[in-house]
């Protein structure tokens, strides 16, 4: 959480996203997520609407940062909150935070479903 | 009369730090407060002394018992208490031969049986005592209440509320079981509409949510609920007036049904091929439209066929089969991750 220089948007709750971060994935495309990240990930992406989410739900996202200070809507919010998977909001682009992050430890969670 | 008793405590709080997530149970906590009376929780079996009894029996009662106070009793009727401090001023005077009557307190704040934790709650707030004396309706002794009763009271309600979930749990993951027929099954009918992405997505997280209820593997819930999302995407992004998914659930098989009446797709084989996309510019700045939906369809299913003609619709066949050991609605869990 630290490493983002972010801030929590959803409502603290009891689920730490450290804790349950196994490797990180970042992607704007939300099939490309669908198609190629593992469970327990945390995701780095640009987009902000609420398919980002629903995408999270699907795919076992653990938590979701918003890159370059962006700031999703209300919608987004929400519906995170329903589903229990944190937002983060960080000010770094998304290649700088995924560097960050790889350094800090955090392996690519970025694969082919079964292979 | 005792205090909380550490190996007293139900199963699933014993040797466990209250967490951030027992305690999001406080609403429901206070909510027990109003709905348990004192007299389910209070201790009955007393012990007690009457006015003429010796200070020394007193410390001897406590010692053995375990206990920090003695009620005193004249006829039934209660007349004192004999707290630790009570005892440590007689000790400091060296008068354990002394009645009980000289060092008791007398003005004692007392509870009703009848009324409900909150007045415990509140009493023990206020007087910062540690143990209050109960009386029924006719006033006469009844019990008596310590903080640990109280909480003691409150996790034994949890821990009930706790066991329905489970109870309905259970029920939800043997389905199946108790059903008998040639073939059973169960069917989840969504109705998709055209360009509505403030709930898309929505159908496929109720279709997740049931069949983790049904005790699927997280694995095999994953793969249908991206295959399913991917589809309720392209009723919304790509149909005429949206389209229905039907999603029928067997103890062995899950099959997910996909159909709309129109535009259709001109080449149905080309449309499989990842990359391919007839996405708007707008769709893409969604996030969608990467041309990998129906390949990504054909990567989580085991049987997937798409039928679709030009002006009239297309529909969307899938079907995962499930292995022996994790069908659903048969009392195989869903594993935790």
């Amino acid at each position: 959480m630290n490493h983002t220089q972010g801030k929590l948007l959803t409502k603290e709750s009891s689920i730490d996203p450290d804790e349950i971060i196994n490797g990180g994935c970042s992607a704007d495309l939300m099939s490309d997520v669908l198609a190629y990240i593992q469970p327990h990930a945390v995701l780095l992406t640009g987009l902000v609407n609420p398919q980002v989410v629903r995408t999270a739900q699907m795919a076992d996202v653990a938590a979701i940062v918003f890159v370059r200070g962006k700031i999703p809507p209300e919608e987004t919010i929400r519906l995170a909150e329903e589903a229990q998977i944190p937002l983060i909001s960080s000010p770094l682009g998304m290649y700088e935070l995924s560097g960050r992050l790889y350094q800090t430890g955090l392996p690519s969670l970025e694969n082919a479903i079964e292979e | 009369m005792r205090d909380l008793d550490f190996n007293d405590q139900p199963p699933r709080f014993k040797g466990k730090v209250i967490t951030d997530q027992l305690a999001g149970s406080i609403t429901r906590v206070e909510e027990l407060a109003y709905i348990i009376r004192i007299e389910e929780v209070m201790t009955k079996k007393l012990i007690t002394v009457p006015p003429d009894a010796s200070m020394q029996l007193v410390a001897e009662l406590m010692r053995v018992k375990h206990i920090s106070g003695v009620l005193v009793t004249k006829d039934e009727a209660l007349v004192g208490l004999v707290s630790t401090e009570d005892l440590i001023k007689c000790l400091i005077n060296g008068e354990l031969s002394a009645p009980v009557s000289q060092y008791m307190s007398t003005e004692l704040v007392t509870l009703n049986s009848f009324d409900f934790l909150t007045e415990a709650l509140k009493t023990f707030a206020r007087t910062g005592l540690g143990r209050l004396p109960v009386l029924d309706e006719q006033k006469k002794l009844a019990g008596i209440i310590t903080k640990g009763d109280v909480t003691y009271g409150f996790l034994k309600a949890l821990e009930h509320d706790y066991h329905e979930e489970e109870v309905r749990r259970y029920r939800a993951s043997h389905l199946f079981e108790d059903i008998e027929s040639d073939r059973t099954s169960l069917i989840l009918r969504y109705v998709i509409k055209h360009y509505d992405f403030m709930h898309g997505g929505a159908a496929s997280s109720n279709i997740k949510k049931a069949l983790l209820r049904l005790g699927a593997n997280p694995q095999l819930a994953r793969r249908v609920g991206i295959a399913v999302y991917e589809a309720e995407m392209n009723l919304i992004i790509h149909t005429d007036h949206g389209g229905s998914i039907h999603v029928e659930i067997e103890p062995h098989q899950i099959s997910i049904y996909a159909w709309d009446d129109g535009p259709g797709i001109a080449d149905t084989e080309e449309a499989m091929k990842p990359g391919y996309s007839t996405a708007s510019e707008e769709i893409r700045e969604l996030g969608f439209g990467a041309g990998m939906g129906l390949y990504n369809i054909s990567r989580c299913v085991d049987e997937m066929k798409l039928e679709s003609e030009l002006g009239k619709g297309t529909q969307l066949t899938m079907k995962v089969f499930l292995k022996e050991d994790e069908t659903v609605g048969e009392g195989y869990q869903s594993e935790k991750e």
